[in-house]
């Protein structure tokens, strides 16, 4: 009895299916990476020089959908498959690429640097209700050309988890390649199990620009996850309407699916997006919209059609603090997402529109998580009778008597999630004296505990050694001798 | 102690954190068969198990359900016991007798239930006269079975004051201090306790049990 959240009949999916298919070809796509254009005009695209425009006959997303794997797993340091992508496994990660950090102290957003990123993956490191890891923010303390490959190293030296991340630029994507094949100690162990997965973005509407279409061909070429973030932006960068959102949406997919399996059949994609409503009087782009959520939902919905695993960015929030929109917004929106039966879901963690994380935020959004994965699971039958079972000789109609049941025992953890410190069961009494906090205050106290007891994971010395030496090629390569000082791990 | 007795001891703890009356049962009667002094089976080995169990609870690692079973447990197991104890004549020295109520005009059971089997599982004597108990019948069942503390449970704010009518009558026909009495339930504060001139109040069943070992004056035990 899992519950499932969809909001598009199969007639309106059928015909987004079929307009999507008319953008491809009329207006197009402009494909502004000549290696991508290659690829199209052999397959037989129908090509406009003058502007780039590709325009893209529906044959070739057919047998693109031929070839595309509709399900693979990202594994963890130990070589277990943890993260599902396929079907209608849920899974959460901490959003990425934030270029600050609440400080939960001043409450400023601060600059991030190396040590924002530690204390967000040390914290998600500790928190199950987080599958993956992401390369959460950018690190100001490091030359820009390798601020993209400088995270995944971190990720990769500091966790042992999947890792959802993302290149900046073409050059840097194969050096992350690069990076993840040293680390699993060869391209095909790197292939076979992937530890991570990288996020590629076309620009709205209908561009697979010349990064974005290189990312794909790299990572298609190396059997490395590709996980595509389209942002369509309904009423600015995408019609006004759902449903004309997420049929340009489904387009630029369709596009990007078919650029990936011309350079790689059978290398694994996922159908992803960052899709928001464009916010009419600030302009803005909300992530904690309920239409943002129901754009996911109707798109993901889509893929599901075509038995694509899907990802998407909700569980964040617009807020630039850790507080009731916050948990609001974040918690509504993974609800909707989970319900959805989204493989991939990031964002928690994020405030400001994806600007800004806060280790404080990832304590407290994990219940909401805990919460809708709950809900997922359902309403589920444990017991032959229902009810009439639990009535035996024992029963003496007093209020206590289901708690003295083994069952009750047995089942309670199974039918109940129990909340961390987060969420506040305490009576009055008992709150006053643990200092009256509200939810920010009781994360902070968490992160604190969070941060104690994390300990580095156990890295091969050998692995270690050879990212090392590879990062610090990376960074002379940048202009700096030396990186930022690492609590434990000293640059060889 | 032999490496075979330890064992049984820290099986005894175990049945109890399981919550397993039945393995409970089952090693207090191979403890008998074992000429094993029953008053260590008690103290060295399932008395462990509660303690543990109410350690976990405090720090809220434990959960209801297996703070009950194991007091269930627990129970059973020196239910078991408790002949030959009277067999060897020398009968488990009680912690004291307590008589639990709610008061009258309230109906909720659940918190003072809990109370009693964690001071049954403790070692109290305990008297449980269930819920909506005037004042006459719970002191008349203390005077009766001459308990040392009278334990009464409240969920209304238009039922606490009742505590106080009962502390009152008590204190009318001199059974306090003798007598001492602890109260509990939601809305009951350590301020109210002190106004109505109860003896101590505890926020749950593992710090109700702490409270009426002080109030007897076995505070180490």
């Amino acid at each position: 009895m899992r519950p499932k959240l969809t909001l598009l009949s199969d007639e309106i999916i059928a015909r987004i299916l079929e307009e999507a298919y008319e953008l491809l070809r009329c207006p197009g796509v402009k494909v502004q990476n000549p290696e991508a254009r290659d690829l199209l005009a052999s397959a037989g695209a129908i090509m406009y020089p003058d502007n780039n425009v590709v325009g893209i006959p529906a044959a070739l997303v057919h047998k693109a959908l031929e070839s595309v794997p509709r399900e693979f797993y990202l594994y963890d340091y130990d070589g277990n498959p943890v993260v599902h992508y396929g079907g209608d496994s849920v899974h959460f990660d901490p959003g990425s690429s934030g270029i600050a950090m609440l400080n939960p102290e001043t409450l400023e957003h601060d600059t991030t640097e190396t040590e924002h990123l530690l204390r967000l993956i040390k914290v998600a490191e500790q928190i199950p209700q987080y599958d993956a890891q992401s390369t959460a923010v950018i690190c100001h303390d490091v030359p820009k050309d390798i601020q993209d490959s400088y995270r995944l190293y971190l990720a990769l030296l500091y966790s042992k988890k999947p890792i959802v991340t993302g290149a900046f630029t073409n050059k840097t994507v194969q050096e992350m390649i690069d990076m993840l094949s040293l680390f699993a100690g060869s391209p095909e162990a790197a292939r076979e199990k992937p530890r991570a997965i990288f996020d590629v973005c076309p620009a709205p509407p209908l561009i697979w620009s010349n990064f974005g279409a290189g990312n794909l061909i790299a990572l298609a070429k190396a059997g490395i996850p590709a996980e595509i973030v389209s942002v369509p932006l309904s009423g600015a960068a995408a019609p006004v309407t759902m449903l004309g959102t997420v049929t340009q949406h489904t387009a630029e997919c369709f596009a990007g699916i078919v650029i990936h399996q011309l350079a790689n059949p059978g290398s694994p994609i996922v159908w992803g997006g960052a899709a928001a409503i464009f916010d009419m009087r600030k302009g803005a782009t909300p992530m904690g919209a309920v239409e943002t959520a129901m754009l996911d939902c109707s798109y993901a919905q889509v893929a599901k059609t075509l038995n694509m695993p899907t990802h998407t960015y909700l569980g964040a929030t617009d807020s630039k603090l850790v507080d009731a929109q916050a948990g609001l917004e974040s918690g509504i929106s993974a609800m909707v997402g989970a319900l959805s039966g989204i493989n991939m879901i990031s964002g928690s963690g994020m405030l400001d529109f994806l600007a800004c994380h806060s280790a404080e935020k990832l304590v407290i959004d994990a219940e909401g998580i805990a919460m809708a994965k709950r809900m997922v699971k359902g309403v589920q039958q444990h017991t032959d009778t229902l009810a009439t079972g639990f009535y035996d000789e024992k029963i003496n109609f007093k209020g206590g008597d289901f708690l003295k049941q083994k069952i009750t025992m047995k089942l309670f953890r199974e039918e109940q999630h129990l909340p961390s410190s987060i969420i506040d069961r305490d009576s009055t009494r008992v709150w006053k004296e643990a200092g009256s906090l509200d939810a920010f205050g009781r994360a902070k106290l968490r992160v604190k505990e969070l941060l104690a007891s994390y300990s580095q994971p156990e890295i091969a010395p050998d692995k270690k050694e050879r990212i090392n030496a590879f990062m610090l090629e990376l960074a002379k390569k940048a202009g700096i001798e030396e990186l930022p000082g690492l609590e434990e791990t000293q640059i060889a | 102690m032999s490496e075979e007795l330890e064992t049984l001891f820290k099986q005894m703890a175990q049945s109890i954190i399981d919550g397993d009356s039945d393995i409970s049962v089952e090693l207090a009667q191979k403890s008998i068969e074992m000429n094993i002094p029953p008053l260590d089976a008690i103290t060295k080995g399932f008395v462990v198990g509660v303690n543990y169990i109410g350690d976990q609870f405090g720090l809220g690692e434990a959960f209801l359900p297996e703070l009950v079973m194991a007091g269930e447990a627990m129970k059973a197991a020196v239910a078991t016991l408790e002949p030959e104890l009277l067999k060897l004549g020398e009968a488990r020295e009680t912690m004291g007798k307590v008589v639990l109520a709610t008061v009258e005009g309230d109906i909720h059971e659940i918190g003072k239930t809990l109370v009693g089997t964690m001071l049954s599982a403790s070692g109290f004597e305990v008297t449980d006269l269930g819920v909506d108990q005037p004042a006459d019948k719970i002191i008349g069942k203390a005077i009766e079975i001459g308990a040392s503390i009278v334990g009464m449970s409240a969920l209304l704010t238009t039922t606490m004051v009742r505590q106080r009518e009962v502390i009152e009558e008590m204190d009318k026909e001199g059974l306090r201090p003798k007598i001492k009495v602890m109260v509990g339930g939601a809305p009951i504060t350590r301020e109210w306790a002190t106004k109505i001139k109860a003896d101590g109040y505890s926020e749950d069943a593992v710090g109700a049990v702490k409270l009426a070992k002080d109030l007897v004056g076995k505070g180490d035990a």
